[in-house]
């Protein structure tokens, strides 16, 4: 089943009164239940595509269906709801609330939910131990690893239940180890649990545990592999 | 979590900047109701003024004296029910510097137009039998330790001489606002010593002090009485006790209006500090703003985190301020000695220092806000704290 749809999809940029294209002509489709990689040298607008996938940028043209949703046709309002359902964020630098702590950072996308205080706390608590860390509930980011700031972060992604998980360089800030940790886990999110991920990387051994592997260069769509670990 | 929690923690973040503006904001809000109180204790004679009292003065200046005689004729206009009438005294206690005002009065008829100078019968009793007696105000009895029995020696400037008087009375003030700064003695006691030594200045008053029936009949009471001495030697201007007191803030009008400028001035430097305190926090909070957009937070979500952390803090702020503001007051006040006769916290002035406060609070957090509900996910992730 096709999760996501793009069908000639653009993105430019103006850069001091000059049209600089970022996206051109995007045709894509990422079905559901997919761990695909979006690979490309830098500015090659892998990125831009994850974000526009994700429904925090919007496309010059083209056609971007997320679970039958035409996003490109929402209004601000309408996408941040449409966020708040619909996807789980895994940034480079982990992007957490550093004034709340692990238990509390889970929790916040919760506040836009109608889940009591209760539920919330036992949510959270429950996606905190699936990431492995049930010890670290009242730690603040500063008191967490890199490689533990990242599974909170990923704990925080997938405790709405979103339909999406879109990942930018989750590695990118890691040691090999901490990397290898954070890989099997979105592994395991997408075996286990049928999670679709989208994620953005520079590194080929990170890529190489996704399923499917879009290359991109100049904007264009230059190479897929379908099942990259067929 | 909520998110009075995360505002609480926001505002926490960076202690020591939060705490200097807190301190800011202390200083600036004491400083404020300090200086609105000191404008009010400016005011505070014309505040207390009865409306139903009169005075009337020597139309040329305050200076000029006018006749005794004059009183029953005053008193005949109709719509007058009393009059009373004084001298200024100025004189010296030990030194220049210990200064009160003293007045020589018609000692029954003053006390009768003036119920809020409140006396015990038998110290009033006390004060009317001797004539050289005296009765002083708590304010003052306080500063100086005035007791009832105490012998005074003033030193006369307008009128020369040692002067020796006895404490008769100590009144207390009927209302808060109600002058207890005042030292009063018998006008008969100086009569007599001016009919000796200074016969042009005896049987002259400084001032009368007219009661009338009714408020709204002060205009025609007014001219009438100044109708009867129009083109004699000592023509006079009558006029409310209020204006008569306004008269005097007038001499220091532009001193009134700097002290008001500068309290509000005060205000708004405080809220540029407090603006740039918000400004620094929300652009090194950008990309945690675009975090939250990206999570599905909207605009209300952020403004709300920004203001709620800038009205915590000068909430914070303004309830230090408010709270010392009684206690610096009063050390003010005692300071200061009977230059401020009242010198009385108002409620206004806590209202207002309050509502600068709050005006602080949304001011300081427009320009963030906007920025941080404006900004766009993609940049704002890109941002560096």
């Amino acid at each position: 089943m096709i999760l996501v749809d793009i069908r000639h999809l653009a993105k430019s940029y103006r850069r001091g009164g000059q049209v600089v294209p970022v996206l051109t002509d995007i045709t894509l489709q990422i079905n559901a239940g997919d761990f695909m990689a979006l690979m490309g040298p830098s500015g090659s607008g892998k990125s831009t595509l994850l974000n526009l996938i994700a429904g925090i940028d919007k496309p010059d043209s083209g056609l971007l269906r997320v679970a039958g949703i035409d996003i490109t046709q929402l209004s601000e309002s309408e996408l941040a709801d449409w966020r708040a359902a619909h996807v789980g964020f895994v940034f480079q630098f982990y992007n957490l609330m550093p004034v709340l702590t692990a238990l509390e950072n889970v929790e916040l996308p919760l506040l836009l939910t109608g889940l009591s205080r209760k539920e919330r706390r036992e949510r959270a608590e429950l996606t905190l131990a699936m990431v492995n860390l049930s010890d670290r509930l009242d730690h603040y980011p500063s008191e967490l690893s890199g490689g533990q700031q990242q599974r909170v972060a990923i704990a925080r992604a997938i405790v709405t239940d979103p339909t999406l998980i879109v990942a930018d360089e989750p590695t990118g800030d890691l040691d090999r180890h901490a990397a290898a940790e954070v890989l099997d886990l979105l592994n395991r999110l997408n075996q286990e649990l049928g999670k679709t991920i989208i994620m953005v990387t520079h590194d080929a051994l990170a890529a190489a545990r996704a399923r499917s592997i879009i290359h991109l260069d100049k904007g264009e769509l230059i190479h897929a592999i379908a099942d990259a670990n067929a | 979590m909520q998110t009075l929690n995360l505002i609480l923690r926001n505002a926490l973040r960076h202690k020591l900047r939060t705490a200097l503006t807190v301190l800011g904001l202390v200083v600036a809000t004491l400083a404020f109701g300090l200086l609105q109180t000191v404008v009010g204790a400016w005011y505070a004679g014309a505040n207390a003024a009865s409306d139903t009292r009169l005075v009337t003065r020597n139309a040329i200046s305050l200076a000029f004296f006018l006749p005794l005689s004059y009183e029953n004729k005053i008193r005949g206009v109709d719509g007058v029910t009393k009059v009373a009438y004084g001298y200024w005294f100025g004189g010296i206690y030990q030194e220049p510097k210990n200064f009160f005002p003293q007045f020589a009065i018609s000692a029954k008829s003053y006390l009768d137009l003036y119920p809020e100078f409140v006396l015990s019968d038998a110290e009033r009793t006390a004060f009317l039998r001797d004539r050289k007696g005296c009765v002083v105000g708590k304010k003052l009895a306080a500063q100086y330790g005035f007791k009832v029995g105490d012998v005074i020696p003033l030193k006369g400037t307008i009128f020369p001489g040692q002067w020796e008087f006895v404490v008769r009375g100590i009144y207390e003030g009927r209302q808060a606002n109600t002058d207890t700064s005042q030292f009063f003695f018998h006008w008969d006691y100086l009569n007599e010593s001016l009919m000796k030594t200074g016969r042009q200045r005896a049987n002259k008053v400084g001032f009368y002090v007219v009661g009338i029936d009714n408020p709204d009949n002060a205009a025609s009471v007014s001219r009438t009485v100044d109708d009867q001495f129009r083109n004699s030697l000592a023509e006079t201007l009558t006029e409310t006790e209020k204006a008569f007191q306004l008269g005097f803030v007038s001499m220091s009008e532009a001193i009134v209006v700097a002290i008001r400028v500068v309290s509000f001035v005060v205000i708004v430097i405080i809220m540029a500090v407090m603006a740039n305190t918000m400004a620094m926090s929300a652009r090194e909070r950008l990309a945690e703003y675009a975090t939250l957009k990206a999570l599905g937070f909207g605009p209300g979500f952020l403004a709300t985190l920004i203001f709620g952390e800038s009205l915590l803090i000068a909430s914070a702020g303004a309830a230090a301020g408010i709270a010392l503001l009684f206690p610096v007051a009063h050390a003010f006040s005692a300071k200061m000695g009977t230059l401020f006769p009242v010198f009385e916290i108002a409620p206004k002035t806590l209202l207002l220092q309050a509502l600068a406060a709050l005006a602080v609070g949304i001011v300081a957090a427009i320009a963030p806000a906007l920025r941080s509900t404006r900004i766009n996910i993609v940049d704002g992730l890109r941002s560096i704290g």
